[in-house]
């Protein structure tokens, strides 16, 4: 399937500073992408170059097959952006919020009234719908500016820091919101965040930033397999079963590199993580007592340090 | 060009700029006082002061005559002294004044919409949508540029009641408004609301708040009041061909500060402000 986002040595200069340099990636329909990176890194340029809010210094975008320096409207038509701050029209109400930005959108005058309502209904905002929005409280803004940003429907969703300055609750809300657009609606979405949680949570593959420059690219597998080849396993015998004994009956098994024993537990580093299942097999063939494999995960936490550490 | 999304972002721009006491505070007071407070003044004051301080303002006023073009100076032949002084008063003298307001309405509108949405910080949301810059454009000049000349019609209309009304007893019959307001209304008043929003696109970008481009922009005031000093001091009377030819003046700006306001009015340097 064609991509959605494609991006090619894209740059982005303000004077000195190389807001965007030179970046190169691809987002695939249906997709959870993330941008990560700290402040600074050159997310909500890209996110602006790609909806043509800002030309490119250099390099080429194009989006829905379309370039958005040139054609800003017609790629515009076609994307919902939740910008950093919720932006919205505090003297006015949700509703006339999101009538407003229905209407620019081009939602036809018959459908604007059952989608501004349907949309409220989704966020849950039905019940204040006609309340001026400086009485909401900062999750129902952000909740609001999602409904906005989705209004009209658009098959590419940008979300530049969505949960930034809320509390953990209403983030907990607005990031369960945006699992389900992906996971269940299929919603393709661009995340621009510096939160490594939220993008370990949503994201199918990120681009880790660091001043405009893309560091990484992947999964979260795909990302730590480049940086860790080998991987670790932990497995933790019965009670009273030697960990040491047991060592000695893989130390020689192909694909292992080193064991170390301690107590009732085994730390075996592997080459990949296919050899776990062998090291297993190999154990309990000699009946040695196994309570649980546990293979090391690498967060994106530890990818993303690995990454800021390598680049400095 | 998308005219729903620009009547969109008119209406949404006024919606806004109604709850803005800053805004609609002087849209209320001024047209009061120049449509009502102002003819009544000047028609009643020469009915009930004695006649000789009329007499001696009318001094004046002779010297004043003598400087005005032979058609202005017929239409004074024959009037009693009160009839000279409250033809002159509210046929002449009052006249520049309402120019004041198009240029008033439309930078006040205009400060609140073009600075006022960046000052809220709602501007990048709006820079998403997907209209073009020009249609951006549009959506907010006309949302001052309409209600500039339709409240300053409106004030014509009740100014010209309430001088026919007010002077009915001194003329007996209706003789307002005079050949000059008709150009003035028509023709001067849409260019200056059009100079005063164009001058504060130009000057929304060298400011933070609505209240430094409305102060900025309001200083355009200038101009009329140079109209104002020139009419009472009887070096420009403002008759039918002196309208049209200061009308031409204000179109030909409009059009070279219009072509400046939409080459500078485009997202990138929008966003570079926010």
């Amino acid at each position: 399937m064609t991509n959605i986002v494609e991006v090619e040595g894209l740059e982005r200069v303000f004077g000195a500073n190389r807001a965007v340099d030179g970046m190169t990636f691809h987002v695939k329909p249906g997709e959870v992408f993330g941008l990560l990176g700290p402040n600074g890194a050159g997310k909500t340029t890209t996110v602006r170059l790609l909806n043509g809010i800002l030309p490119p210094s250099g390099g080429s975008a194009r989006v829905f097959g379309l370039d958005p320096a040139s054609d800003g409207p017609r790629v515009r038509q076609k994307t919902g952006v939740l910008t950093e701050t919720p932006a919205l029209y505090e003297r006015l109400s949700a509703y006339e919020n999101l009538a407003f930005f229905a209407t620019l959108a081009g939602v036809p005058e018959a459908d604007l009234k059952p989608r501004v309502l349907e949309m409220l209904a989704f966020f849950g905002l039905q019940d204040r719908a006609k309340d001026k929005v400086e009485t909401y409280s900062k999750g129902m803004k952000q909740r609001l500016a999602l409904a906005r940003a989705l209004i009209h429907k658009p098959p590419l969703l940008f979300l530049d820091e969505p949960t930034s300055g809320l509390d953990p609750e209403a983030a907990q809300h607005v990031n369960a919101l945006i699992a389900d657009l992906g996971r269940q609606n299929g919603q393709t979405i661009l995340l621009a965040t510096h939160n490594l949680l939220e993008a370990q949570r949503l994201c199918d593959r990120v681009a880790v930033l660091n001043k405009g420059r893309i560091l990484a690219l992947g999964s979260l597998k795909e990302l730590a397999r480049k940086l860790w080849p080998v991987t670790w396993v932990d497995i933790r015998l019965f009670e009273g079963a030697s960990a040491e004994s047991a060592s000695a009956r893989i130390q020689a098994l192909g694909g292992v590199r080193h064991v170390q024993a301690e107590k009732e537990t085994l730390a075996v580093q592997v080459e990949a993580e296919e050899i776990i299942p062998q090291v297993v097999a190999a154990l309990a063939r000699e009946n040695v007592p196994i309570l649980k494999v546990i293979p090391r995960d690498y967060t994106l936490e530890d990818i993303y340090f690995a990454l800021q550490a390598g680049e400095k | 060009m998308n005219w729903r999304s620009i009547w969109a972002i008119a209406q949404k721009d006024l919606k806004e700029a109604r709850q803005n006491k800053a805004a609609w505070g002087p849209a209320v007071v001024v047209p009061l006082i120049f449509a009502v407070a102002m003819p009544i003044l000047f028609i009643v004051l020469p009915q009930v002061i004695p006649v000789e301080d009329v007499q001696r303002e009318l001094g004046d006023l002779d010297a004043l005559m003598r400087n005005m073009p032979p058609a202005f100076q017929a239409l004074f032949d024959g009037k009693s002294l009160e009839q000279t002084f409250v033809l002159y008063a509210a046929g002449f003298m009052l006249a520049p004044m309402f120019l004041i307001m198009p240029l008033m309405f439309s930078t006040v509108v205009g400060s609140d919409s073009f600075v006022g949405e960046r000052e809220r910080k709602t501007l990048e949301a709006l820079l998403y949508a997907p209209t073009s810059d020009l249609e951006l454009f549009l959506g907010k000049a006309l949302a001052a540029i309409l209600p500039a000349i339709g409240l300053s019609w409106i004030t014509y209309a009740v100014y010209i009641v309430v001088v026919d009304a007010a002077s009915y007893p001194l003329f007996g019959r209706i003789w307002f408004p005079l050949a000059t307001w008709w150009p003035m209304m028509f023709w001067l008043t849409p260019a200056l609301a059009v100079l005063g929003i164009s001058a504060t696109v130009l000057i929304s970008s060298r400011v933070k708040t609505f209240m430094e481009a409305y102060q900025l922009s309001a200083s355009l005031v200038v101009l009329v009041l140079a109209l104002v000093i020139g009419q009472v001091s009887g070096v420009l009377f403002l008759g039918v061909g002196t309208v049209m030819i200061i009308g031409l003046f204000v179109w030909l700006a409009d059009a070279l500060l219009l072509y400046l306001s939409v080459k500078k009015f485009n997202r990138s340097s929008l966003i570079a402000k926010l």
